[in-house]
């Protein structure tokens, strides 16, 4: 058909790395994460604790097989066999269907770990907003939860639904926190996030005269409050770190974080890989303990 | 570990919230609730070094909770909650 739109603008690149300075030949105990979540899986492969390579792709139908096809793209570049592997964890929503995993650990647990792995044992509170869930977590100096709350019931306020509205408004994802700030003065939050509802939303905005960024900022916004008043459920304590793969968008960050009045802590690292690096730790560290298999 | 289990919604806020710390695992509450929402588990799920039974909220009704106690929780003379009053450890709260 001409002029057919068939560009997906919810698509974000999946990815793989492979930390240069290790050689798995070294190691002495290698565990992997995976973590099989609604949108996206990661699979997380550490030696001796530290990161060596993770890949990070989108969740397909069949979650074995999601699980399989993210563990091979983060060994794709190391040559690694994966009898190389000594323990191997499950977690996320897909996490009973690792074929591969020794055993599986929940999310919660596995994201306040990976959190203090990714940016360090100052954090006290976590918030991972991801495909379509939003935990809220409060950990001590050694990664371990103290309070936690999940809300899975409602797809407002989660990735999934910021992918929705990006195609609704032919933005590409990654360009959407950028955009929401190209805007003459901060529009009024939208009414509703729901996602079922969000093409009613955008279009009726549309109509009155309203600009695409504008529209943007407005969603971003109503999204970041949506966000703040679950995790005051459990109060926020400084350090404040964001995982999950919002917490690359800019729009709904920096708007949250002027409602929590606070400064997130800043990684290089991809955020969407909290949970995995979590799971592989538990496994390491199981592995030291003795009560993991070491061949 | 404080635990909340629940959500929210429209409506309002239905969490329950577990004190892990304080919780044996007896498994009184699970005894009298009539919703069986309960569940005693052999170590928590949420912290992999914790190898002593507690209790969780069974994972299927999680989002059900203010249907699921809607019986116990009339809008007027609220007896006190069944869960609750069982507990000796004084470990169940509810958000509502």
């Amino acid at each position: 058909m001409a002029g057919e739109n068939t560009q997906e603008y919810w698509r974000w690149t999946e990815s793989h790395w492979k930390n240069p300075d290790i050689r798995w030949e070294d190691a002495k105990i290698v565990t992997v994460g995976i973590d099989v979540g609604s949108v996206s899986s990661q699979a997380v492969v550490m030696t001796d604790g530290h990161l060596y390579a993770y890949s990070n792709m989108r969740t397909g139908s069949d979650s074995p097989e999601s699980a399989r096809n993210a563990l091979n793209f983060g060994l794709e570049e190391t040559n690694m066999p994966e009898s190389r592997i000594d323990y191997c964890i499950g977690t996320g929503y897909g996490r009973v269907n690792v074929p591969m995993a020794d055993r599986s650990i929940t999310e919660i647990a596995c994201h306040a770990r990976g959190a203090h792995f990714i940016y360090g044992p100052e954090v006290r509170t976590v918030l991972d907003v991801g495909g379509q869930d939003c935990k809220a977590i409060r950990c001590d100096e050694k990664g371990k939860v103290v309070n936690f709350l999940m809300n899975d019931k409602c797809a407002a306020g989660t990735g999934r639904g910021m992918e929705v509205f990006a195609d609704l408004l032919s933005v590409p994802i990654i360009d959407v926190g950028e955009r929401s700030f190209q805007v003459k003065e901060e529009p009024e939050s939208v009414s509703s996030t729901c996602v079922v509802y969000a093409k009613t939303e955008a279009t009726g905005l549309l109509r009155k005269g309203w600009q695409v960024n504008e529209v943007l900022a407005a969603y971003c916004s109503a999204m970041a409050h949506r966000i703040f008043t679950l995790i005051e459920r459990i109060g926020i304590e400084k350090e404040f770190a964001i995982t999950g793969g919002l917490a690359k968008n800019r729009g709904v960050i920096e708007r949250l974080m002027k409602e929590i009045g606070l400064e997130p802590m800043r990684t290089d690292w991809d955020t969407q890989i909290a949970g995995a690096v979590g799971a592989a730790l538990f496994g390491y560290a199981l592995v030291q303990k003795g009560k993991g298999r070491k061949k | 570990m404080i635990a909340n289990y629940g959500y929210r919604d429209g409506s309002g806020d239905y969490f329950i919230t577990i004190d892990t710390d304080k919780c044996d695992g007896c498994g009184r509450c699970v005894q009298a609730c009539p919703g069986d929402i309960f569940q005693v588990v052999d170590e928590d799920p949420n912290d992999p070094f914790r190898e002593e039974p507690l209790v969780i909220i069974v994972s299927d009704k999680r989002k059900k909770l203010k249907y699921e106690c809607g019986p116990c929780k009339p809008p007027t003379n609220r007896p006190p909650l069944p869960c609750v009053k069982a507990c000796p450890q004084d470990v169940i709260s509810h958000s509502w």
